[in-house]
């Protein structure tokens, strides 16, 4: 059971179990859940539901890069990895984020309050290297703004 | 059908409108390479072998998918298509072991004809890939995702055709994969082991687990006295492992090829079918008479067996407690022929030829030990056996023809039926109507039953009780029947399935090349097989009515109950 909000019972009773539904209801299962990701009960309850194969709903959770397949931290820190970011200098900005939560992409720290992932484009090339915190964009940064991001997360946090 | 003219390398063709031009290209002879293409199957263009160039169109244009359309040019034969396939081929090769001589699929592997066909000498295999972990989890077949292409064949006949649902393709990008979720073993999901994914896999990726070791050792050891039995289906297809036709009829030469391997009996599965006719068909009469479970469900095919005790635990009362034929020859074999032989059981050792993995599966299962020992001891797949047989130093269509040992090896043309879909339904529709109306049947033929159609059914009119029956194959039809079944809604006495396409004929122990048309001209040759048999009906064949008289005593009695009739287990 989700304790966060709704119980993936709830979730498709509220999507609907066409085949189109699915990919809506892995989000809204993601983001019920606490720690961010999608587990294999909730996979096999959804399969059973929509009448799909366990095999096809893990095919569309594992084919996203927005839906995660493990518990993730409190704090999700996305980097876009395609080629503006690249360009604009992302490979900077990362090393500094990994050195700060000291964890590397696509890691959780250990007291599972940041998650730090390579996401594929966030729509922002023109503010690129970009980078997403629990959902909010941030562009045009440098190594030291993307820093003060997390810091400033932390702090939010302890507040 | 409207035909679309066209050319092709600049001759003037048609091909009938809808046609892809992969498929207007092979009818006239023109070859265009595929690797995800599968005549069967829907399209998925996701190899890119097939690329030609198409007049007007600046890239390349897939032929698998590429509908033709009037006056289109198509050229198949250009520098630009050639270099560009062998691109493609060096792309899938340069992530593929490089280790073709021990492979099992070497001689039979698509992926390693075209290299072969298209000169393929170096790659550029700058990535050095990943070991991913080769599945050997179950008895009957091995996944090694390293030899994947990821063409999707495997996952199309595994959810649409069986409905199965296991091997689908993850992640994405170079990180794809097919296989169960979450990496998961075929032991820990819900695998039947049809094996139907083998038959359309490409390359190595997908095979049966190889068995024949086993068989040499028994055979090289002189303590053991190696008996071998023969499924109905293997007869009309052996002859392809040596380069016939599929439909070609090869009893008596297979006959032989196993005398010549170094068997000590050859025997008949088709022997045990008659047997399992009269067993099943008095099971359905009793279920009819006393007010058993009905409909009775047909058990022969082990995939259908384990499809049930995953998905329709609720059902399995339903099924006939009749073992297979495959497990009542085992049980014979080591209680009734080592009386008859005067060799201890201990010191026989049975082997099956099988169209299927499943059966590998079957024959472990711990409850098919009421002789006293493991009834089957190995089995081999109809691969297999065209595999031993080459190592034999067979000249398989060279041989002598040659006749089954007596007494396992009498049968009739009904149980030669077992091998099609319908057959079994047929078989015990002639034994069945002759014991409740007490006359003979003159029209044998049940043609209701018979063909591709994935359920069929048909009325048997039984002294004036009308009495219903189903037939189905393949397991998507299957769980059509199957829900019906539960819902209530099925009003059959007795119903036929087989797991694979076509029935056993369409196994996935047969050789590769399986497909509707081969299957088709299987199930010809069975009727053929049948009708050219001097007795039809199961209950007319003089060995199983001496092993009644001799052993037995009689259908449903107690020496049948302990070593013919078995149990399921509920495996949701």
């Amino acid at each position: 059971m989700l304790d966060k909000g709704k119980s993936v019972q709830a979730i498709i009773s509220e999507i609907g179990t066409s085949k189109t539904a699915l990919l809506p209801i892995l989000l809204a299962v993601q983001d019920a859940s606490p720690a961010h990701y999608v587990n294999e009960a909730a996979m096999n309850e959804i399969a059973a539901r929509l009448k799909l194969s366990r095999s096809r709903v893990y095919s569309t959770a594992s084919f996203y890069s927005e839906i995660s397949l493990k518990p993730r931290g409190r704090n999700i820190v996305q980097v876009c990895v395609n080629a503006p970011c690249e360009n604009a200098g992302k490979a900077a900005i990362i090393r500094a984020l990994e050195n700060e939560l000291t964890i590397t992409l696509g890691e959780t720290s250990a007291d599972a309050q940041f998650t730090l992932e390579g996401v594929n484009c966030l729509g922002a090339c023109y503010l690129s290297p970009a980078i997403k915190v629990n959902g909010r964009l941030y562009g045009n940064l440098t190594a030291a703004a993307a820093v003060d991001i997390i810091r400033q997360c932390r702090e939010g946090e302890a507040n | 059908m409207e035909q679309v003219a066209m050319k092709i390398n600049g001759a003037a063709v048609s091909a009938p409108q809808g046609s892809t031009i992969l498929e207007a290209a092979r009818q006239l002879g023109v070859k265009i390479p595929s690797l995800c293409h599968h005549p069967d199957q829907r399209v998925k263009a996701n190899c890119r072998v097939c690329v030609v160039e198409v007049e007007g169109s600046r890239n390349l244009m897939p032929a698998c998918s590429t509908r033709v359309a009037p006056g289109m040019e198509i050229r198949t034969n250009t520098a630009r298509v050639r270099e560009t396939v062998q691109t493609i081929l060096e792309l899938i090769l340069s992530n593929h072991p490089q280790d073709c001589p021990n492979c099992i699929r070497n001689g039979n592997c698509e992926l390693r004809q075209l290299a072969a066909d298209y000169g393929m000498r170096e790659y550029k295999a700058d990535i050095e890939p990943v070991a991913l972990p080769i599945d050997t989890s179950t008895l009957s077949l091995v996944r090694d995702p390293n030899k994947c292409i990821k063409c999707g064949r495997c996952a199309e006949v595994c959810h649409h055709v069986q409905e199965t649902g296991i091997l689908y393709s993850h992640f994405r990008s170079t990180d794809i994969g097919v296989a169960p979720e979450y990496g998961k073993q075929l032991s820990e999901v819900n695998c039947v082991l049809c094996g139907q994914c083998v038959l359309v896999c490409p390359t190595g990726a997908l095979h049966e687990k190889d068995d024949i070791p086993a068989v040499w050792a028994a055979i090289d050891n002189h303590e053991k006295h190696v008996v071998v039995q023969v499924a109905p289906a293997v007869r009309v297809s052996i002859a392809e492992e040596f380069g016939q036709a599929p439909g070609t009829i090869a009893t008596d030469k297979l006959v032989s090829a196993l005398r010549f391997a170094g068997f000590d009996r050859v025997f008949d599965t088709d022997f045990t079918a008659d047997l399992t006719i009269l067993e099943e068909g008095h099971e359905l009469l009793r279920r009819l008479q006393t007010g058993g479970t009905l409909p009775m469900l047909t058990s022969c095919s082990p995939g259908w067996i384990k499809f049930m005790e995953h998905n329709y635990p609720d059902l399995l009362p339903h099924l006939s407690t009749c073992k297979s034929p495959q497990q009542m020859f085992g049980a014979l074999a080591k209680t009734y022929y080592a009386q008859l032989s005067g060799i201890a059981p201990e010191d026989i050792f049975v082997v099956s030829i099988m169209p299927c993995t499943a059966k590998k599966f079957e024959s472990a299962r711990p409850e098919m030990a009421d002789s006293g020992y493991r009834d089957v001891d190995a089995v081999l797949t109809t691969r297999e056996l065209g595999r031993l047989l080459r190592q034999a130093g067979v000249d398989f269509n060279k041989l002598p023809p040659g006749e089954f040992d007596a007494p396992l090896g009498v049968s009739t043309g009904a149980a030669a039926l077992f091998g099609a879909t319908g057959g079994v339904m047929e078989a015990a529709l002639r034994t069945v109507y002759e014991v409740v109306v007490q006359e003979e049947l003159t029209e044998v033929n049940f043609t209701e039953v018979r063909g591709m159609a994935g359920i069929k059914e048909a009325t048997v009119d039984l002294n004036g009780l009308p009495v219903k029956v189903a037939v189905a194959h393949g397991l998507a039809h299957a769980r059509r029947l199957m829900d019906d079944v539960r819902a209530g809604q099925a009003d059959y006495a007795f119903v036929e399935v087989m797991c694979c396409p076509g029935g056993c004929i369409g196994g996935g122990g047969q050789p590769y090349g399986t497909g509707t048309a081969s299957r088709e001209a299987r199930i010809a040759a069975t009727y053929a097989v049948d009708a050219a048999m001097p007795l039809r009906k199961s209950h007319h064949n003089p060995a199983v009515q001496q092993l009644y008289q001799d052993f037995l005593g009689q259908p449903l009695g107690e020496k049948s109950h302990h070593l013919l009739h078995t149990a399921y287990c509920d495996r949701s």
